[in-house]
């Protein structure tokens, strides 16, 4: 008896869990991949640093339930990133589009990394020319 | 050239104390608007006291707030004195957002209803079209119906006097 009563409450424990984790039912495996990739892509508007994939966040459920909504819908990547953006604003998009607002974004490490570059190659030649100087004098 | 370079390395260093000095007064929490000078968004939606269906050309003619609020939401009964004090200046709207009908009912009858029209969203769908990420928010919408401000968080004297009203004088 015990022993029944145990089990029904395990079980009825394990049925309560599942009911708090959502789930979504995809037409095909392609489907659930975009899902979560836009997961990954989009970002939570009321965290500071999470994607909606894995934010607990109230507004991050509702956004993957439009996500999934779109989807179901048949629209496209772009389509439901556009539509995130006219309410959310760039800010969601974690991989942000090139464009002349990103423009610093994009290139700003690399042309750094040039700039260092060319500041070391010149400071290279300047001491050899030092150097050589130097021994021509010797 | 090389007495140049000395210096290059405490240039460096201003910049980035530039950019630290402004981080320090940016509040991350605080993102713009997409929604900016554009208008409210179409809705039809029920009024949550008379039931009766309620759409975008029934906002009011002249500046105002909407304000989104929920009875689960702790800051919204922080600012909701406020709120009342500010409607008998100008028209404050209602957004009651992914709440229950009985819920919302007995916060206001609790706290006091100053709200022009209450928009009832249970299930969040016009705060999803808003760019609302949480309650409390809320914007200044002008005569035209355009929103012209976002608040998140609590509405109080200050955020009124550094941001509402500069923004009323110029839309009025």
């Amino acid at each position: 008896m015990m022993r029944k009563l145990l089990g029904a409450c395990v079980l009825g424990l394990s049925l309560s869990v599942q009911a708090a984790i959502e789930t979504y039912q995809f037409d095909s495996p392609e489907q659930e991949a975009r899902f979560r990739q836009l997961g990954y892509e989009l970002r939570c508007p009321k965290c500071q640093n999470q994607a909606i994939g894995d934010s607990d966040a109230e507004i991050s459920g509702d956004l993957r339930a439009e996500v999934y909504r779109m989807l179901k819908e048949g629209a496209t990547d772009a389509e439901i990133k556009d539509f995130m953006v006219a309410r959310y604003g760039r800010y969601v998009l974690y991989n942000p589009p090139l464009d002349q607002q990103t423009l610093v974004l994009w290139f700003g490490p690399a042309g750094l990394l040039v700039l260092g570059g060319i500041l070391v190659v010149l400071r290279i030649r300047q001491s050899k020319k030092a150097l050589e100087e130097g021994e021509s004098q010797a | 050239m090389n007495r140049l370079m000395v210096w290059l390395p405490l240039g460096v260093f201003a910049i980035l104390v530039g950019f630290f000095f402004k981080g320090l007064t940016l509040d991350p929490t605080e993102q713009p608007s997409a929604l900016i000078g554009q208008p409210v968004p179409a809705f039809e939606l029920p009024d949550l006291n008379t039931g009766q269906l309620l759409s975008r050309d029934m906002l009011p003619k002249e500046p105002f707030l909407l304000n989104v609020w929920a009875s689960w939401c702790i800051t919204c009964q922080v600012e909701h004195p406020y709120l009342t004090k500010l409607s008998e200046q100008m028209p404050v709207v209602g957004l009651n957002y992914k709440d229950t009908e009985t819920a919302a009912k007995n916060w206001l009858q609790k706290l006091g209803d100053p709200y022009a029209l209450q928009i009832f969203d249970p299930t969040g769908r016009l705060g999803l079209d808003l760019g609302v990420a949480g309650a409390p928010e809320t914007f200044l919408v002008d005569a035209n119906g355009v929103i012209q401000l976002r608040i998140q968080g609590e509405v109080n004297d200050r955020v009124f006097a550094q941001k509402i009203q500069p923004m009323l004088e110029t839309i009025q």
